[in-house]
């Protein structure tokens, strides 16, 4: 609770010097930040892929606290609806339709992909250590006092940057995933020769009467018959006996066999002793 | 009334920010005790309200009246054997539960449950925090709570938690959605996305007589809120992701003892909280529907709100009471083709009476823009194809040629009794026989 405390106090106007860590900055931090890195490191060795994604949402919530602390509440929130909320929820979702045995084949499908593989990474982290290098050495904090005040606080800045300034790419995003979801529906709702994959409710009902088998249910074993025993024939109102309720296997089976079943369902048989209960006197 | 709360905003933030330590502990245990005992009763009311609407006692041996009997089942839920099926997920298996309890519980940190109270001598709210984003943190927890729902349906290892599991996911995102959607129209009306600022938004009277409650101002939004937040708790009639009829028990059909007491407590106290949210958001929060400033000062907000709060739980319970569970594509289609269109129309109106109303058009501005937008509506109107009438004359045959009774059919008044024959089978022989011999 006392990040949430912390989250709910204001601000102060006054221009706080960026510099300084207070201890509840550093103390969330040596706690989130392990916890962000042991998330990604799982990611990478879990061998299933639901705990995979499973890790990354770790990393995705401690980032998320992380700004929540660093004075953006709503960059924190928003992270975890949107990140760990929705996307990681869809990627569980194609996961679990995939089933949860299927583990990665080490066999290398696509040609080269590993060296491209390799060069990417590297080149990625060539970029991240210069951003980093660069953030570190001739990068001046600015802090987030001034925009978590003035103009309608932190909500306020983001959306008027976004509408103002970023509103070029931000509907250019919009436009790339709407086509994106659209190329989905499409692939997904037609079949190879062009016709639709399903076939709907009515097609499949009049393909069922069409094809000229028993549209019901068949009548279980006991239905109209004196006895509910699995092998009682089920009677038909005039009462002779459905073919359709006789179990195959006690069919098949000698009858000789099934005769001290006979005698207990009929009552004949072998009779409850309370002697028995008291054994060899019996 | 805008200029009344500009000097509101950010009143009950100040007034918490100097809680001491021990204030915040009781009220973290007072709201957790305040959870599990709605709880208690939640469960109880729903049986006894449910039963009354299907003319039975409902529960009535455990306590006064019956009212500690869900006490009494937690108690017994907690020391049945607690079983793992072979095919679990160990770890994930014990997580769910956990995963689905705690961002329940946590969502009602931001609720505001009355205004300024003394508390042993010390001046506060009666809320745990108010963030600046405190809408926000609710949709964060309640779309935490559907990993444990997910994940609870595919550690168990068999088909059915799956298939609950995958409509849970499924479900939860597409109400989300809309679920947002409707909270937007208040946070543009008040200008704040923190709980305390929206229920003092809330505080006058409209003229003097009509309480200025969002959920008579933006009245579509109310609405959309109000389904999307059964969607969002699984509750009937869209309880899809635990539909017994179909799912036996849906994610939780392989959970037993304390584990499946967890998910159940995670479901009354959402129930709760998105109750509560709906309070806070639509109906006043802590403020007196009427009545002067008494009745809005001190604990007296308290009443109100649990006043309010229950009101909703009941329409939860009235809804289970009544409707049949919707199918799976009449839900979908619901969510994404009527509330989540709906939404962006409000909003977008939403948005343009803000736009007037802050611009202070004249009479004349705004009477031709009311004209554009009715102009706008009724040139649509009439670029939509009509709906095809179909063809009522014939009867609709089920398959070709199959035979189907007539629409226009009057059922004979009695039909003749007649004696149905029973099979002459030997008393001895009637226990088995095959159908040779009954021949």
């Amino acid at each position: 609770m006392s990040v949430l405390t912390f989250l709910a106090q204001q601000p102060e106007p006054v221009q706080r010097v960026v510099d300084t860590v207070t201890t509840g900055e550093a103390v969330a931090f040596w706690v989130l930040g392990p916890l962000a890195l042991a998330g990604a490191l799982g990611m990478l060795f879990a061998r299933n892929a639901v705990h995979s994604a499973l890790w990354l949402v770790v990393t995705m919530l401690s980032l998320g606290v992380l700004y929540m602390i660093q004075q953006a509440p709503f960059l924190g929130f928003v992270q975890i609806i949107v990140y760990t909320g929705a996307i990681m929820m869809l990627f569980l979702f194609v996961l679990m339709m995939v089933g949860r045995d299927s583990s990665d084949s080490v066999v290398e499908v696509i040609r080269g992909q590993r060296l491209a593989a390799a060069l990417l990474g590297i080149g990625f982290a060539v970029l991240m250590v210069g951003s980093v290098a660069r953030a570190l050495t001739s990068v001046q904090p600015k802090g987030l006092a001034e925009a978590n005040t003035t103009n309608g606080g932190n909500v306020g800045n983001i959306g008027t940057k976004l509408f103002t300034d970023y509103l070029f790419p931000f509907e250019l995003t919009s436009a790339l995933l709407i086509v994106a979801a659209l190329g989905a529906m499409i692939l997904a709702f037609v079949g190879r020769d062009g016709k639709p994959a399903k076939k709907t409710q009515k097609e499949l009902v009049e393909e069922r009467f069409q094809s000229g088998k028993r549209v019901g249910s068949i009548p279980g074993p006991g239905v109209f018959a004196t006895a509910n025993s699995v092998a009682t024939p089920a009677l038909l109102p005039d009462g002779s006996v459905a073919e359709e309720s006789l179990f195959e296997l006690i069919e098949a089976t000698d009858k000789s066999a099934l005769s001290d079943d006979v005698a207990e369902v009929a009552g004949t048989g072998h009779q409850p002793d309370p002697h028995a209960l008291k054994g060899s006197e019996s | 009334m805008t200029k009344n709360l500009a000097a509101e905003i950010g009143d009950t933030a100040k007034l918490l920010a100097d809680d001491p330590i021990w204030l915040i502990l009781i009220k973290v245990v007072g709201i957790f005790a305040f959870l599990v005992v709605m709880t208690l009763f939640m469960i109880n009311w729903e049986r006894k309200v449910v039963a009354r609407m299907q003319h039975r006692p409902g529960p009535n041996r455990v306590g006064p009246n019956g009212w500690l009997q869900s006490l009494a089942d937690g108690l017994k839920l907690a020391f049945k054997e607690d079983i793992r099926p072979v095919l679990a997920d160990k770890w994930v298996f014990f997580l769910a539960p956990v995963i689905s309890c705690i961002p329940a519980f946590l969502a009602f940190s931001v609720i505001p449950l009355a205004g300024k109270v003394s508390m042993f001598g010390q001046e506060t709210s009666l809320q745990l925090v108010d963030l600046p984003v405190g809408v926000l943190v609710v949709l964060a927890c309640s779309s935490l709570g559907v990993y444990g729902i997910v994940l609870s349906g595919w550690a168990s290892g068999s088909p059915y938690p799956l298939l609950g599991a995958l409509r849970s996911a499924a479900q939860v995102i597409s109400y989300e959605i809309a679920m947002g959607l409707s909270i937007v129209a208040v946070i543009m009306f008040t200008g704040s996305m923190s709980t305390g600022d929206i229920v003092n938004a809330q505080a006058n009277l409209l003229g003097g007589v009509v309480p200025g409650w969002f959920g008579l101002l933006l009245f579509p939004s109310f609405v959309i809120y109000v389904v999307s937040m059964v969607g969002e708790t699984n509750r009937a009639p869209f309880d899809l992701p635990e539909a017994e009829s179909e799912l036996v028990g849906g994610f939780h059909t392989e959970y037993s003892s304390l584990k499946f007491a967890l998910f159940f407590l995670a479901e009354y106290v959402n129930m709760v909280t998105v109750s509560a949210l709906a309070t806070t958001l639509f109906l006043g929060g802590y403020h007196a529907p009427w009545g002067g400033e008494f009745m809005n000062t001190g604990w007296w907000g308290l009443l109100w709100f649990i006043l309010k709060t229950l009101a909703f739980l009941f329409l939860f319970i009235w809804l289970r009471g009544t409707l049949p569970r919707l199918r799976y594509d009449q839900f979908m289609k619901l969510g994404w083709k009527v509330l989540v269109p709906t939404s962006l129309v409000w909003i977008m109106a939403v948005a343009v009476i803000r736009t007037g109303a802050i611009q202070q058009l004249s009479t004349a501005q705004r009477l031709i823009a009311l004209g554009v937008v009715v102009g706008l509506v009724l040139l649509v109107s009439f670029l939509l194809p009509d709906k095809k009438v179909s063809d009522t004359k014939g009867v609709p045959l089920a398959g070709s040629g199959f035979p189907v009774p007539p629409l226009d059919l009057a059922v004979p008044k009695s039909a003749p009794k007649r004696k149905v024959k029973v099979a002459n089978i030997p008393a001895e022989k009637a226990a088995v026989t095959t159908g040779k011999e009954a021949e």
